[in-house]
């Protein structure tokens, strides 16, 4: 099986999208050259201006010109850059696209995939390094998707666009150069769904985005000390796979939930509060979170490093569990 | 496209100055019932009504096409009644019924009738101008000859919305009619005072729009200019065209609007434009009684349609949970 990029499997789903239906297209600032990362390259020339659709740096009306081009039935697929700046556009996203479908009472769909790239990503400091994903999963009617493999990131953005329903497609900044095998042919997968990352008998790592590497390299360290944990990587955050998360925690009776983000009100709370309500007779000991301090990103590599989930905390937290 | 003064009751198609009665009163009566309803407590939410507006909702919404594409505001009712909506869905979506445009899932201000191209009222100030603008750019790329018709007030030209979907429109080339409402009040405060510059017309000149101006009281003149506005948009290009109106009520059916001058009221009744239509009727010949005749049809067509949406059905109440999203939805499971 060919071997590409993040990166490049996202820009291969898209262009494969947009060759089997005309309704798509993608705008944002600086598609025409490529996109801000290069997701978007070579899309221009296949399948001209139209459909690549260059934006003025106007936040509300990329965000909002999509609502109203979905309700009329386009498919846009909307590059915001970095999710920090798709905070200039919430009133669209969450007022507008998220509620139209409910508020006019089922009249209208509104099938746009908003791209917003998250994380902690080469000292971006606090305005381009945030993961808002519990944000949106708070908001109904919103899909919330975060790929962390390559395959994922082909299969899920192909998802998302034949979603009916808005979708927050969040990218991770730091593995646009991750490499792994892709198929040629690239099915969607169902939004929804959690993958198994790695298996193990001791304690479920569940976890999404970027943070599925640093937990499996968390797990293969806690292996040489003979502590197997299983990852589940949830791919999808709304909706999340809780028949997964229940069956695999209902095994291994210890849970650790990880996430990039700010651990005050994320989502990690929302799945340790579930499983503590639902499966508390099988938990051998009380869920537990593991996210970043509620601080800002800080710029300094020293100090982002200090707020970093990393795969030493990770494994000490798991640790912890067990002997509790 | 010029500027143009108000015009003449001499030479008007008496039929159509007769439609524009009607309908301006069909408006006025929808929204006086609401009133009365939102005071009695059968209208839940908030009511703004257009009272005094109506002219640009039969002169611009009038001159549509069904399949033209119409974004309105928070104060639509006009809007949506000229473009062909039934008022008897639309009044049982005010009393929160099934029946109702939405299925009682929006009220007053998220009134919507896609089976008409109206994309829907807005409760937030300026938001439509971006939705217009993708529609339109949808509607470009479709080749149709539709039209997006876009309707704000004075408050939205205030708002980053308005200068992104007029730079986008005009850089793109999109076919949107904008239309500024100014009944001189942003919600309870007047706009003037919170406006830089000359206004909204200045601003859409400046970014090379298209722009025109006209009474919005005067609903033969306005009427005029908004089918030309129209066929220009028609033809592909943005338009901006600013209204002059005044708001007679408050911001809301609630509000005594006691922050206006006496004296600025009385004046603007002067200028009501059901009252200039009438003028201009009785100009072309129209007797007393047939005028009282085109009133009374109205407030007994909306009366008995308030009577009619009030002892409509309740929505059931297993549909709070549908049209949500069809991933993730809370039918699939209880979250």
């Amino acid at each position: 099986m060919p071997r590409i990029t993040y990166l490049e499997a996202g820009r291969r789903a898209l262009a494969e999208e947009m060759r089997r239906d005309p309704d798509v297209w993608a705008v944002g600032e600086d598609l025409g050259r490529g996109g801000v990362f290069g997701q978007y390259r070579g899309l221009l020339e296949e399948f001209g201006p139209e459909r690549i659709i260059d934006a003025p740096i106007s936040e509300n009306c990329i965000l909002g010109s999509s609502v109203g081009a979905a309700m009329t039935g386009a498919r846009p697929v909307v590059e915001m850059r970095f999710a920090d700046f798709a905070l200039c556009a919430i009133d669209e996203l969450v007022n507008q696209a998220a509620k139209a479908r409910y508020m006019f009472g089922g009249q209208t769909r509104v099938p746009l995939v908003v791209r917003e790239p998250v994380g902690l990503w080469k000292s971006a400091a606090a305005q381009h390094s945030q993961s808002l994903e519990a944000w949106y999963v708070h908001v109904p009617g919103l899909v919330v998707v975060m790929p962390a493999t390559p395959a994922d990131n082909a299969g899920l953005l192909k998802a998302a666009i034949r979603c009916d329903d808005p979708v927050v497609y969040m990218e991770h900044k730091d593995l646009w150069g991750l490499e792994g095998e892709v198929p040629e042919e690239v099915a969607p997968i169902p939004l929804g769904t959690a993958r198994r990352a790695r298996t193990g008998r001791d304690v479920t790592i569940v976890t999404w985005s970027a943070m599925v590497h640093t937990a499996t390299e968390a797990a293969e360290r806690l292996a040489g000390e003979r502590i197997e944990a299983e990852v589940l990587d949830l791919r999808t955050l709304w909706p999340w796979d809780r028949e997964a998360v229940f069956e695999s925690v209902a095994r291994t009776r210890r849970v650790l939930i990880v996430h990039e983000a700010v651990r005050v009100g994320g989502f990690g709370a929302e799945i340790a509060a579930t499983l503590a309500e639902e499966l508390d007779d099988r938990l051998a000991a009380p869920p537990r979170r593991l996210g970043a301090p509620r601080v800002p990103v800080p710029y300094s590599p020293p100090l982002e490093e200090e707020v970093r989930v990393s795969a030493d905390r990770i494994a000490e937290a798991a640790r912890a569990l067990l002997r509790s | 496209m010029e500027d143009t003064k108000g015009g003449s009751g001499a030479n008007l198609d008496r039929d159509r100055l007769c439609a524009f009665y009607r309908h301006m009163w069909r408006i006025r009566a929808f929204e006086e019932c609401a009133i009365r309803g939102a005071e009695a407590g059968e209208v839940f939410g908030t009511v703004h009504p257009s009272i005094g507006q109506e002219a640009v909702a039969v002169a611009v919404c009038g001159n549509l096409r069904r399949d033209d594409i119409l974004l309105s505001t928070h104060r639509g009712h006009g809007h949506t009644l000229v473009k062909g909506a039934d008022p008897y869905a639309m009044m049982c979506e005010l009393l929160g019924r099934a029946e109702g445009t939405c299925g009682g899932k929006g009220g007053s201000m998220h009134i919507a009738d896609f089976g008409i191209a109206m994309l829907g009222a807005n409760g937030v100030v300026g938001a439509n101008t971006v939705i217009a603008v993708g529609a339109a750019q949808r509607l470009k790329k479709l080749g149709s000859d539709r039209i997006v018709a876009c309707i704000f007030g004075d408050g939205a030209v205030n708002r980053g919305t308005f200068l992104e979907a007029l730079n986008w429109a005009a850089v793109r080339t999109l076919p949107v009619l904008f239309v500024c409402e100014d009944n001189r009040y942003s919600a309870s405060t007047r706009t003037a005072e919170l406006t830089a510059g000359e206004g909204a017309a200045a601003r859409g000149r400046a970014l090379g729009i298209e722009t025109a101006e006209a009474d919005g009281n005067e609903v033969p003149t306005l009427d005029a200019i908004a089918r030309e506005a129209i066929a220009r948009v028609r033809g592909g290009r943005p338009v901006l065209l600013v209204t002059r109106t005044y708001r007679l009520t408050g911001h809301t059916s609630r509000d005594p609007a006691g922050y206006r001058p006496q004296e600025e009221l009385a004046a603007a009744r002067e200028k009501d434009p059901i009252r200039r239509c009438a003028d201009l009727l009785r100009l072309a010949g129209l007797e007393e009684a047939e005028l009282a005749a085109i009133e009374a049809e109205a407030r007994r067509e909306m009366a008995e349609i308030y009577e009619r949406a009030r002892n409509a059905p309740w929505p059931r109440r297993d549909l709070a949970y549908t049209d949500v999203q069809d991933v993730g939805a809370p039918t699939e499971r209880p979250y």
